[in-house]
């Protein structure tokens, strides 16, 4: 505050300029003010998402059935458990950080240190655990197929248990000819192939008799519509067009691909603003370290990106709602 | 800035000793209802998913309002809005909460609009 501003030597008077009518300092209110413009940014983004889903809310993926991984638990269907794991991390990110801030208002460096610290190691925990949750999205579990109009199909036997492709595709000897770079006729090179061809798929699928197609439309309890038999046969015969693996963002072999779009992009700008926050984290853990805010007097600039952490929390509170429980 | 803390929370129902404590009472409720949301988002009671209140199912008015509660006490306690001037804490959460109602409002009709010229049109769609 002193620094930023002239003394007019009437600061005692009411229009002196020594007023805080809000009784926050410049920083400290500024940095209200950009956290009111970034959920703004957020509650669009959000508010687009709720959007796109009322639009396609009879055939929305349902996300339980999307999110079931856990990290060394292969096979194991464990919607949830991992996205709340990663939900306690932010927020007890945000308890050490608002120690932290406790701390320094009781100038005790040694105790801001060590809370900054573990804030630190939390965020750093949540962004690899996102990258991880990236990671398995973007791989995918059983593959699909995707129709002329862009919807997806997925296997399910008999039993009503999802099958992957790659357990019942036949394998069709073909020779092809690798479109490379060097000898198109403009600088294109050919799109990652799946490890099946549609007709691989479509041959396996006619061959086993007790497969079934299931679509992205909902039925009255919420449940993606499975077909009969015949009815299978003649969607991916009438209307199947190529093998999905896997999502990005043009296709996603768990239903409609606006769902990839918007995850990738909310819980990456999500993930984003945890990274930035982490770096000006450690900038301020090392300023505290070398005793800056000490000689300062006052660990106000610790308060002040505390606040921006305990709002990256906040968006994620958001996030985990509108993505993983509505 | 201010050192003063208020330390009373739910109306004045609990009051903690320190700030310190205050941090501490505050995560445990918010650890709470974050499990009571995992719990029922796994569970998924059918009376909550069969019954509708305004359009929308039981369960997502639950999480909704568990949600808004958990951001509630972040803003309120982690990041100090209870100790701030009122004419602070209303530039911030009033204006913040109008104009994301009214983004919210207006789209989730828009998207509904869609939705029903979609499903009674005359272009076919799904092939």
């Amino acid at each position: 505050m002193e620094a930023t501003v002239a003394k007019t030597g009437t600061e005692g008077k009411t229009w002196g300029g020594g007023n805080q009518p809000l009784n926050a300092s410049y920083g400290k209110m500024m940095m209200w003010f950009f956290i009111v413009s970034d959920a703004l940014t957020f509650s669009g983004f959000l508010a687009s998402y709720g959007f796109s889903r009322f639009k396609f809310i009879d055939s929305w993926p349902i996300a339980d059935e999307v999110f079931t991984h856990f990290p060394f638990l292969h096979g194991v269907d464990a919607p949830m458990y991992y996205v709340a794991f990663m939900t306690f991390i932010l927020i007890f990110s945000s308890v050490t950080m608002v120690l932290a801030v406790d701390a320094g208002h009781k100038m005790q460096q040694n105790k801001v240190i060590l809370y900054l610290f573990l804030t630190i190691i939390g965020g750093a925990i949540f962004v690899g655990s996102q990258a991880w949750e990236w990671a398995t999205f973007i791989k995918g579990d059983y593959g699909a197929v995707e129709t002329k109009g862009g919807k997806i199909l997925q296997f399910l036997n008999t039993e009503g248990e999802r099958v992957a492709i790659a357990d019942f595709a036949t394998k069709i000897p073909t020779a092809r000819n690798v479109h490379e770079e060097s000898n198109g006729v403009w600088y294109m090179a050919e799109p990652t192939q799946t490890t099946f061809s549609f007709e691989e798929v479509k041959a396996g699928f006619l061959a086993d008799e007790s497969l079934l197609v299931r679509t992205q439309y909902l039925d009255e309890n919420g449940f993606p519509t499975v077909l009969s038999r015949e009815e299978s046969i003649a969607k991916i015969v009438n209307d199947g067009k190529i093998v999905v693996e896997g999502a990005n963002l043009r296709h996603n072999e768990y239903g409609t691909p606006l769902f990839a779009d918007f995850f990738f992009f909310i819980t990456g700008f999500h993930g984003f603003h945890v990274l930035s926050g982490v770096l000006i984290n450690i900038i301020i853990f090392f300023n505290v370290v070398i005793g800056t805010y000490e000689r300062r007097g006052s660990y106000e600039m610790v308060e002040k990106v505390g606040l921006y952490w305990h709002f990256v929390d906040l968006v994620w509170v958001f996030v985990f709602t509108f993505f993983y429980l509505v | 800035m201010a050192h003063e803390h208020k330390l009373e929370i739910f109306r004045g129902l609990i009051k903690f000793k320190s700030n310190e404590a205050k941090i501490w009472g505050v995560f445990t409720f918010l650890s709470i209802v974050t499990i009571i949301e995992v719990a029922l988002g796994i569970i998924k009671p059918e009376v909550l998913i069969d019954n509708r209140f305004l359009a929308m199912k039981l369960l997502n008015w639950i999480f909704i309002i568990l949600t808004l509660v958990k951001a509630y006490y972040i803003t309120w306690d982690f990041m100090h809005m209870r100790d701030e001037k009122k004419s602070l804490r209303r530039a911030v959460v009033w204006t913040a909460i109008f104009l994301i109602c009214y983004l919210v409002l207006i789209l989730l009709i828009e998207g509904d609009y869609i939705f029903d010229v979609y499903k009674s049109n005359y272009v076919k769609f799904d092939f």
